[in-house]
Parts: structure tokens; sequence; C-alpha cells
């Protein structure tokens, strides 16, 4: 048995071998230039999302609604791609090469963790615009789009306080990362600043593991956790899991969950659970998308960083469902003081 | 009186039916499944093969094959004693995590601080694992239930020190360890278009070490005893336990690698978005390459060749979901394939140890019936 094993083995290492050093003449990006260099910038727009695909009813789902409008208004088409779990950044870097080599201009990575793909990825594609959601990429034809989600939180974390009735409230992130924890911070601090008296129970599925964030599962598990103990508001900001917990919430009598970076009251598929989505922290993902992609369509293409804040509407509580019309003369004072400068957010918990 | 020859070519049936039945199973079903969900199996073959033997594909696999070859040989030092080291993935990040540390922290000529930098990792990884095998020895707690939940507190360990102000330093949404000094940087292969991993070499030195240790020396040979009966193991005169803890200390050591090509060639540091699940990935890569030196090598390569063509068929048109539909039915097909080609195997020559004896049963009482025939 050994004898031949080793010699299928001597086989196969000799084949893989000769096949190495008779394919070694062409590269991807050779071919490709061949096939697509006449028609190139008139492909279209390439975007590539963060774990959960498109259809997370939140944060890429945001990213896709700018996409989709782009399409509808500026007659460009969009190519969408989505990543797997426990991607490297080899992986990440190969699909925004292959977006580039494609033709597709701009080429937009959702979620942080494109950020350093793109400064590597957009050093070999001068020619092509570059964008990156939620960081801060390098290079003069990339565009890193952050928001100010700590001031949208705040005003969720204000909304909990006035609406709860047990006094207290819980916040359910999907990854224990710096991003997430503006959202934590904000809405702690907007708690605070509306009722002292109000506690919140801070909860994360994952201390450093990206699954964190199409794990809806284990969101319901520890949505149910704090319902039962007492916790009657609870504000999710984990992506695509938080379909869980908002489906756990609808099923508690006088919850109110809050969603994430989509209108998700609007969702289609979270239609069922509509009458307990209190509001939403919408982060205009889609208007990011959809002005980096006009700003190229135009031949101006954006560059650099740009927050976008609540002074500029760049995030924002939904009001879809109007279950927050009562409160709305709070909201707006609140909303003043920040844009005013009055209260200055936190981004990181205390 | 059947020759070596003969046994040779018996055994070399035996050989190729099982990857050739492996292969044609694999290809069948995922063609059935793609044909099922309305998907042109052929093309998607023909895009994979064409995409895949580019020369930037051909780096890219490589780069990608290096880590999965150095989990997959992590646990197939368990397997080979019927070990199942579980916590490979608990083990390199934790290794990769305090070599990445002591790399930021010193400033070291390259020539030293790699070393360094790779020893840290391989005794983080043997003491993490070492743990298991430690409560395996002296407490019977078995080492799925031990290394899965080390698994959880390396995690936890991990998420515990990198944070700012503790071993690790903000970056934007990034947090991460100190970068290690450009000279600790490993070297590259240049090749065209892009280069090829220097450690590369990690991974074939570790290779052969698996070859040669566990093959050709006397712990090996206890090894793989142990691993096929304790109780015989033990009656000839190999300590059991000292067994036990020594390969779990050598397949965490060896885990510990696992990170390495990632901080050296790649990363320079380690930060939340540092790989995770390179253990898992390992188990599968060590199942399909039959715990074989050359077979895991083979199987790291085909992993990459999907994971590097799973993308390119999203730009044709096909679920990227289908990569991971084929990688788990290769596993399945090659451990069923090897599992029937082994009772067939042991049918057929117990029909043919029958067929010979019947024949020299015969040939006493009567005259050949070879020759009568003839």
């Amino acid at each position: 048995m050994r004898r031949v094993s080793r010699l299928a083995a001597t086989i196969a290492a000799s084949a893989v071998l000769a096949l190495t050093a008779s394919a070694c003449g062409e590269s991807s990006t050779e071919s490709n230039q061949n096939e697509n260099n006449e028609e190139s910038g008139e492909l279209g727009v390439g975007i590539a999302f963060d774990v959960g695909g498109r259809n997370d009813h939140s944060f890429n789902e945001a990213a896709a609604r700018g996409g989709d409008l782009a399409e509808e208004e500026l007659g460009v088409t969009v190519e969408y791609q989505t990543a797997r779990n426990g991607e490297t950044d080899a992986d990440r870097v190969q699909r925004l090469t292959a977006l580039a080599q494609e033709g597709y201009n701009p080429v937009i990575g959702v979620g942080f963790l494109y950020g350093n793909a793109i400064t590597e990825v957009a050093a070999e594609f001068p020619d092509t615009t570059f964008g990156v959601v939620d960081s801060v990429p390098e290079g003069d034809n990339t565009f890193g789009m952050t928001f100010a989600e700590h001031e949208g939180s705040y005003l969720a974390g204000v909304a909990a306080a006035l609406k709860t009735e047990s006094g207290q409230v819980g916040f359910i992130g999907g990854v224990e990362n710096p991003l997430i924890q503006k959202f934590q911070a904000g809405f702690e601090q907007g708690v605070a600043d509306t009722d002292p008296e109000v506690t919140v129970d801070v909860n994360y599925l994952y201390r450093d593991d990206d699954r964190g964030f199409s794990d809806p599962a284990r969101a319901a598990e520890q949505a149910d956790g704090m319902l039962g103990r007492g916790v009657d508001v609870i504000y999710t900001a984990a992506g695509s899991s938080g379909q869980g917990s908002i489906e756990q919430v609808a099923g508690a009598e006088g919850a109110w969950a809050i969603g994430v970076d989509s209108d998700q009251y609007e969702q289609p598929g979270l239609v069922e659970y509509q009458d307990s989505i209190l509001t939403s922290v919408i982060k205009g993902v889609d208007v990011a998308v959809f002005d980096l992609i006009e700003s190229v369509v135009n031949e101006d293409p954006l560059s650099g960083h740009h927050e976008y804040t609540l002074a500029e509407n760049g995030v924002s509580l939904a009001t879809s469902g109007g279950f927050i019309d009562d409160i709305a003369p709070q909201l707006e004072e609140a909303t003043q003081r920040i844009v005013d400068g009055d209260v200055e957010v936190q981004d990181t918990p205390q | 009186m059947s020759s070596p020859l003969r046994v040779d070519r018996e055994k070399l049936v035996l050989g190729v039916a099982a990857p050739l039945l492996a292969i044609v199973t694999a290809v069948a079903i995922t063609s059935a499944v793609m044909l099922l969900t309305g998907d042109n199996p052929f093309r998607a073959f023909s895009v994979m093969l064409d995409y895949g033997s580019k020369s930037d594909s051909q780096v890219w696999i490589i780069n990608k094959a290096i880590p999965y070859y150095l989990a997959a040989a992590a646990v197939a030092i368990g397997f080979r004693m019927n070990l199942f080291n579980i916590g490979v993935d608990g083990q390199y990040r934790v290794a990769a995590f305090f070599a990445a540390v002591v790399g930021g922290a010193l400033s070291l000529p390259g020539i030293v601080q790699i070393p360094i930098i790779l020893l840290t990792a391989m005794a983080c990884g043997a003491i993490w694992a070492g743990i298991a095998g430690y409560l395996k020895a002296t407490r019977g707690v078995s080492e799925v239930i031990t290394t899965i939940m080390l698994n959880f507190i390396g995690g936890s360990l991990i998420a515990y020190f990198l944070q700012e102000g503790r071993l690790a330093e903000r970056d934007e949404n990034i947090v991460h360890t100190t970068d290690i000094p450009d000279s600790s940087f490993f070297f590259e292969i240049p090749t065209d278009p892009y280069p090829i991993h220097g450690s590369i070499v990690i991974a074939v030195a570790v290779g052969i070490a698996y070859w040669f240790v566990l093959g050709r020396t006397r712990f090996g040979f206890d090894l793989r005893a142990v691993g096929r009966s304790e109780e015989a193991a033990e009656a000839s005169g190999v300590s059991v336990k000292r067994t036990v803890v020594t390969a779990m200390l050598l397949s965490g050591a060896v885990a510990g690698l696992v990170g390495m090509p990632t901080l050296l060639n790649e990363s320079g540091n380690y930060g939340i978005d540092f790989p995770e699940g390179l253990g898992f990935t390992g188990i599968a890569i060590a199942l399909l390459g039959r715990n074989h030196a050359v077979g895991m090598g083979l199987a790291a390569l085909l992993w990459g060749f999907l994971e590097r063509t799973g993308t390119q068929l999203e730009f044709e048109g096909y679920d990227q979901e289908i990569v991971g539909v084929m990688q788990g039915i290769i596993v399945l097909s090659v451990v069923v394939a090897y599992e029937l080609v082994r009772r067939w195997g042991i049918r057929r020559q117990q029909r043919q140890v029958g067929e010979q004896l019947a024949a020299a049963r015969n040939g006493k009482t009567a005259t050949d019936p070879a020759e009568v025939s003839a």
C-alpha cells in the first residue's frame, strides 16, 4: 500500500508541477484586458457586500438601495458580490481586483473590513474610483464614507428612554468592535441624558467573530434573555442578525424593537413584525453610495473622506409606523442640541 | 504462487479506485445539484479550469494553501493516533496573537526576530493544545470537549487583550496589535505577476518533518500504535499518557504556525480582521488528504482552487455557495469512497484467498483443473 500511494503521490505531484509550468504564461488580468478593453467604463458599478449578503434587511441592503437607485436614475448597471463568513484580506482583494478588472467603475466595498483591501487594489487601478463604507482608505482614487452612528443612536436612546415602561432597555451588538461600540455609546448616552433612572442592558453576540452579523438565532436567544429580565425596548445593531432579535421582541407583549441601518419597518421581509418596530436608526449608506456613483458618472469622482452626520441627515431616525410621533418634540429638541453642538455625543462607551 | 508484482498490481487497482471513485462521485453530484438549480455545470467547470489556471490564480491558490496545509498537518498529527484536535482554530489564533504582540514589541534584525516570532507562536500553540493533552492524560477528559472549549476561551482571551490601551492600538474601525517592523516580514519568492509567500518553506518543512517523524521514527510508530490500540501499545511498552501529551504538544506547535503566513507575509499585525476558522478548514483538508503528507498538500491546493474560482463563478451568474456545496461533497465522497473501496478490497482478497485454497485442495485430489481447461 505504501509503495503504491507513494507512486500515486509522485505522479500527482509531477502532474501538478507540469500544469503549473505550462500555464504560467497568461495572467487573468492580461486575458481580461484583451476582452474588455473596448467596452471598459460602460460596464457599470461593482458593489462588494459584507457578510450577510444583500438581503440582510439592514446594512448591506442600504447600500444595495443606493445601487438600485443609481440603476434607475443614472442608467448604470450594478454588479453585486457577497462575502463569505471567515474571509481573509486575500479573498477581499481578489473580489475587488476581479471587479476592477472587469471594468466596473466605481468599485465599492461595503463594510470596514474592505478598508485595507481597497487601499491595496486602488493602487493597482489608478483609473478606477474605489469607495468604501465605514472606513477611510488611502490613495487619490479612493473615497471613504463614514457615518455618525453615535449621533443617530443617541436619538434611539432618547426614544427608548421615553417609551420604556419597565425602566430597562437593552442593546445588542453583533461584534464588539469599535464601530458597533459607537452605536452602544450613543444609545447609552441618549438614555442617560433623557432619564438617568433607566438602565441599559448591553450584550454582544460575539467578541471578535464576524459571524455576529449573520447569526439571527443567537440574537434571538439574547433578546429572549433580555425580555425575561424585564427589558422592554431592545436596540439591535447587528446586520442580518437583527432579524432574530426583532422576531423575538415581536413575540413579547408591549415590547419594542429598534432597528438599524435601514428603515426596518419598511423591509418586506420583516412585514409581520412591523408593529413591534418602534423606529430604526437609519444610516444613509444608500445616499452615500448613490452620491459616489453619480460623481463618477458625471466624471468628477469624489475622493478623500466624508463623514455623514446628523446635521446633514446622514443618519436619522425613521418615523414610519408613527410610533414615535407622540415624542417628536423631544426628539426634535435632542436633534437640535446635537446639531448646535450643545451635546457632544461620545463615540466610545464609558 | 503469486509473485510480488501481482500483489502490487492488486494494490494499485485499489489505490487508484478510491480517488477515482471519489472524483467521479463528486463531479456527478455537483453537476446534478447545478442542473437541479437550473445552471449549466459544464460551463461552470470550464470557467473554473480556465480561470484557476491563470498565472495570478496559481500564485493566489498557492499562497492560500499554505496556512491550510499547516492546519491540516496539525490536525493530522492528532488523527494518526485517534486524537481529535478540534482546537487547532483556537491554538493558532492564540499563538498568532501573542507572536504578533512579541513581534510588535521587539525591533531586532529580521534574522533574529523572525525565529523569535515563530518560536513564540509554536510555544503558545503547544501550551494551548498541551492543556487539553494534560487533561486527557491525567484526568481522561475527552480532547474533543476540552479543545472546543479552549477555542472559546482563546477567543475571549484575545478579545480581552485586543483592546485599545491593553495590547492593541486602534486604527479607524480596526483594532490591531502594534505592527511588526518591516525587517521582520518573511521573504517572498518573486513570480509574475504576484510573488509567492516565502512562508511556503515553513509548510514544506512541516510536511517533510511530518512524513519523517510519523513514518520513519520510533516515536511515530509508537504514536500510530497508540492510535490503533491503546491496550496493545501499553502492553508492548509504550507509555500512552506520554504519547498523548507529546502528540498534543506537537499538534499545537504546528497549529501555532498556521497564522504565520498571514502575520509575516501579509498583515504584519493581529487585528480584528485576522482570518478565523482556518483550523476547521484544516480538519476537512486532513480528511481529504487522508493524513498523507503529499495528499494534504494536494487537498489544500484543491481547496484554494475552489475558493479562487468560486468568486469568479459569481461573475458568471452562478451562486458562489455552489463552491461550499462542492467542498462538502468532495470531502464526503472521499470519506465514503475510501471506506467502500476498503471493504470491496477485503472482499476481493477473501475471494481470491478462497479460490487459491480451493485450487490447492483440488490440485491434491485430482489433476490440476487449470491444465484440463487449457
